[in-house]
């Protein structure tokens, strides 16, 4: 059966770096790593796992950095060659059960025991045991050379815990959107946002947007700032819970105001420093859902002493000056996919809240467009340019009768 | 040969393209057949003498005021304050009319004793004026006799310290003003009337006011009832100004009005085409003309902005009178309309004007998007006594580049009201609930203070000033303008002006009759 197929090939990995790097996110793939090829299904690793056939499955933003060469090495030991991409993933089991996978492989997967002490406190995105195990090294499904991943039509393998069923209610569309909700749900409540505080949320593509809901349906700010490159992420950030959505360049300004801050450095037009236009105040918390140098600094001149920034989308290698970060005492924390979150002196697995996000907002309505695993370099170069093309979440469409045409 | 009055000219076959004002630009229009283009009346005769027009006025002074020499005695309290940066435009050759006439009134200070005086730009919540425009308003000798001292004050609406709240009107009106101005012996205020609207009570009770005291007659409300606000008779922000002015005058402080006419000779030799009727031009014009066009088109923006921003206007002094502030206010807003009134039978569907790349708000800066609007629909639009030149209903085609661009010391909270309020909204009785936040931010406040920046308010009054004529008309076209920046105003951007007027013909029909205002030089349409 067809599927893709992600090889450790260092010319092409350097082809499609430099080719991406010239054109465009998305654009290197003809001559990068990943290939159209004929597949096996994956062996089962153990008795508590399941074959499961992939329905839709996206492309992230962690997938895009992989294909265009960009990710970090840090990666490198906690993936294993060849793999098969794509871990947002709703899929059906043999046993004909509709599913959505939780794709991090942390200790009960990889048949480790006692858990190491994150999953033993349900932490799983934290796992200190993801290159361990019966399993080969892999953060996610996806990124593991032994359970497959959603871009092939042979399928992958998941545990029991991995596998959440998907309500009638809900749409395949609405639920390949659960994963990146899920991360989404994560940073919404790690950014531990108090009543009534000032948040700012820089980026909307899919992990802005879907935090921008998480935000609003689990905590209470007093007011919510995104800022949003695009005009349909704009009406869509609106329509998610921000109260105010502004091109990116214009949110420090709006932050500003919200908070009531001085500004430095900006009341001269000569000897504009780098340092220009840091916020005296600024806002509780700045959701960083971009992930570049760029985005890091916009965050840390725009949160106030003693704020937090919290990393949601995916950074690499970025300089960035963190004299601010030092002397306004700012927490710089990462947000890394889920487990279980207390909400409301409740323990919740982060899953179920991300399904509760994603059917209050119907969130299916973010996927812009789906492609046969055949038109995967056109499918990549979509979602590398979704924002401009006016799109949000690319997938692929492995179901036997697609419906609707690609676009 | 005395100066020709206005003319309103009908076009026919012959007549030559009318000039078109485009920002740091012109273009020459062809307009259809039957419009009417109204020119201003030529500059008056200046004063032969002003220096002994000034001296007349201030010992025969109007009204029930003594002369000023009288109201001069030693160990006296005396502040002079005077109109900022935004009058009069383009800013004047030195000597300024500000420099002849405070040169004055401190002779008769030190002639009486008085030492202890203190100047105040009266800049209300303007930009606070830089050392250089200083100097050039008020001459060397003064800025540096009273500026090391610390005798050449800047008025802050913003220190309460330096503020005092003389009471409400019987409107409910608070009347906070300067507090060095209120309780002085006498305050001397020293006007420059560019146009009909400046002067009167308004110097005091606007120029020298607070926040809390300006937003009663700087609001939507007001600015919709001033019908229009170049005629004081019809002018709810006059009648708020007077009713003010009235109880300063009750609770004591005493004033010295004097007030001061131009001509409207506007611009310097080498663009004095610009102030002739074409069909008048000369050869030299013509040339002058083509000669500006073309090195305009091939100079960048920047660079283009400095050069007419350097320009300085020849304007000269046509009258001066001094005394009791209503009775001074009559007779220089008579003055003002012997320069400036035209004579205009009828309204027209469709008005016209090219926006110059100055207006009071950007002297030495940008003309942003929210100054276009407001030059164009505050002030051009209202150049008007009577009734408005367009009728309700009609449209207004401007023509300006209106970039989206902003000087961000001078106009830092316009950046903020044209990206967060206008994107919401342009209805002026809407915008008003952002006013507050705003008008109290902390740090526009610092920046008006201590920078060079207008008052955090202030892009609310701009649109504020639009009011009126947002009300009134069908639709506004911007002709040459950023589209983008058109849009976010609410108007309609147009690539010529053949396609303003085949959008024009959807709100006014298919055979509207057009009127060209043709300003700069400053005129009023006394419309019947």
């Amino acid at each position: 059966m067809r599927g893709l197929l992600f090889e450790r090939n260092l010319p092409r990995f350097a082809a499609s770096r430099l080719l991406s790097g010239l054109s465009g996110s998305g654009k290197g793939t003809a001559v990068g790593p990943l290939r159209l090829t004929d597949l096996d299904p994956p062996e089962l690793p153990g008795p508590d796992w399941h074959r499961v056939r992939p329905l839709l499955a996206g492309i992230c933003g962690s997938d895009l950095a992989t294909l265009d060469g960009r990710s970090s090495r840090y990666f490198e030991e906690i993936v294993s060659f060849p793999f098969v991409p794509g871990h947002e993933i709703v899929g059906v089991t043999e046993d004909d059960r509709r599913v959505v996978i939780e794709p991090v492989i942390s200790c009960i997967p990889r048949g480790i025991t006692p858990p190491c002490p994150a999953c033993a406190e349900g932490r799983t995105g934290g796992c200190e045991r993801i290159g361990f195990g019966h399993l080969a090294p892999g953060l996610q499904i996806g990124f593991c050379c032994d359970t497959g991943g959603g871009w092939s039509a042979a399928g992958l393998v998941a545990h029991d815990v991995q596998l959440h069923p998907v309500p009638e209610g809900l749409t395949d569309e609405d639920a390949v959107m659960v994963e990146p909700t899920a991360c989404a749900v994560h940073a919404a409540l790690a950014a531990g946002i108090e009543p009534g505080e000032t948040v700012a949320v820089l980026g909307a593509g899919t992990l802005g947007l879907t935090t921008i809901a998480a935000i609003r349906r689990l905590t209470s700010p007093g007011t919510l700032l995104a800022g949003a490159k695009h005009p349909h992420q704009r009406t869509l950030a609106a329509e998610l819970g921000a109260d105010e959505v502004l091109p990116p360049d214009q949110l420090p300004r709006a932050v500003r105001r919200q908070a009531r801050s001085l500004s430095l450095g900006a009341s001269t037009r000569a000897g504009r420093t780098p340092g220009a236009g840091q916020l005296t105040g600024g806002a509780d918390v700045v959701v960083d859902c971009v992930g570049n140098a760029e985005s890091l600094r916009q965050a840390l001149a725009m949160v106030r002493p003693r704020g937090r920034v919290v990393l949601v989308g995916m950074p690499g290698k970025v300089s960035v000056d963190l004299a601010s970060l030092w002397h306004r005492e700012v927490t710089l924390a990462g947000a890394y996919a889920y487990g279980t979150e207390t909400v409301g002196g409740r323990t919740r697995r982060t899953f179920d809240l991300a399904f509760e996000v994603v059917a209050a907002n119907q969130l299916g309505r973010l996927v812009s467009a789906r492609y046969p695993l055949e038109r995967f370099e056109e499918a990549v170069a979509h979602a590398g340019a979704a924002g401009r093309r006016g799109a949000v979440k690319v997938v692929f469409d492995l179901r036997p009768t697609r419906k609707g045409p690609a676009r | 040969m005395s100066p020709r009055p206005g003319f309103i000219l009908e076009v026919d076959r012959s007549t030559p393209p009318t000039l078109f004002w485009h920002g740091e630009r012109f273009s020459m229009e062809k307009l259809p057949v039957g419009s009417r283009v109204i020119y201003a009346p030529e500059p008056e005769a200046a004063l032969e003498d002003p220096i002994g027009a000034i001296r007349h006025a201030l010992e025969h002074p109007l009204g029930d005021s003594p002369p000023l020499s009288a109201r001069l005695t030693a160990g006296m309290k005396l502040t002079i304050a005077f109109d900022d940066i935004s009058l009069p435009l383009p800013p004047m050759r030195r000597p300024d009319i500000r420099q002849l006439v405070i040169e004055q009134v401190l002779d008769l200070a030190a002639e009486a004793g008085v030492d202890d005086v203190v100047l105040i730009c009266a800049l209300a919540l303007h930009r606070r004026m830089t050392a250089a425009e200083l100097r050039h308003a008020l001459g060397d000798r003064i800025y540096d006799a009273f500026e090391p001292q610390g005798l050449l004050q800047q008025h802050d609406a913003e220190d309460p310290t330096n503020l005092v709240h003389l009471g409400l009107t019987d409107q409910g009106e608070d009347v906070e003003i300067n507090k060095r101005a209120a309780e002085s012996d006498l305050l001397v205020y020293v006007n420059i009337n560019l146009v009909a609207m400046d002067g009167g009570h308004k110097s005091v009770a606007t120029g020298l006011a607070s926040y809390k005291s300006l937003r009663h007659h700087h609001n939507a409300k007001v600015m919709t009832h001033s019908t229009s606000f170049m005629d004081q008779h019809k002018s709810e922000l006059h009648s708020s100004n007077w009713r003010m002015g009235r109880l300063i005058a009750a609770a004591g402080v005493k004033v010295f009005q004097i007030e001061t006419t131009l001509n409207s000779d506007t611009f310097p030799e080498q663009f004095r085409f610009l102030q002739r009727r074409e069909w008048e031009w000369s050869a030299k014009d013509r040339a002058t003309y083509l000669g500006a066009s073309a090195a305009l088109d091939r100079t960048p923006s920047k660079l283009a902005r400095n050069i007419f921003q350097s320009i300085k206007a020849p304007h000269r002094m046509t009258s001066v009178q001094a005394g009791e502030v209503e009775a001074v206010h009559a007779q220089t807003t008579a003055n003002v309309y012997r320069q400036q009134l035209v004579a205009v039978e009828g309204q027209t569907d469709i008005l016209t004007m090219g926006l110059p790349y100055i207006c009071p708000y950007n002297v030495n800066s940008i003309m942003n998007p929210i100054l276009v609007a407001c030059l164009g629909l505050g002030y051009f639009f209202n150049l008007y006594r009577g009734k408005p030149l367009v009728r309700e209903g009609g449209v207004l085609i401007m023509s300006h580049p209106t970039p989206w661009e902003f000087n961000p010391v001078h106009h830092p909270s316009y950046i903020d009201f044209f990206e967060q309020v206008l994107s919401q909204t342009t209805d002026p009785a809407e915008i008003g609930k952002y006013e507050e936040s705003f008008a109290t931010d902390p740090w526009y406040i610092h920046l008006y203070r201590t920078g060079n920046a207008y008052h955090g308010v202030h892009p609310f009054y701009m649109w504020y000033w639009c009011a009126h004529a947002l009300e009134h008309l069908g639709a506004v076209i911007v002709v040459g303008g950023d589209r983008a920046a058109v849009r976010r105003l609410g108007f309609k951007p147009a690539s010529s002006m053949a396609d303003a007027l085949e959008m024009a013909s959807d709100v006014v029909g298919r055979d509207p009759s057009l009127t060209h205002l043709h300003t700069p030089p400053v005129m009023l349409a006394d419309v019947t």
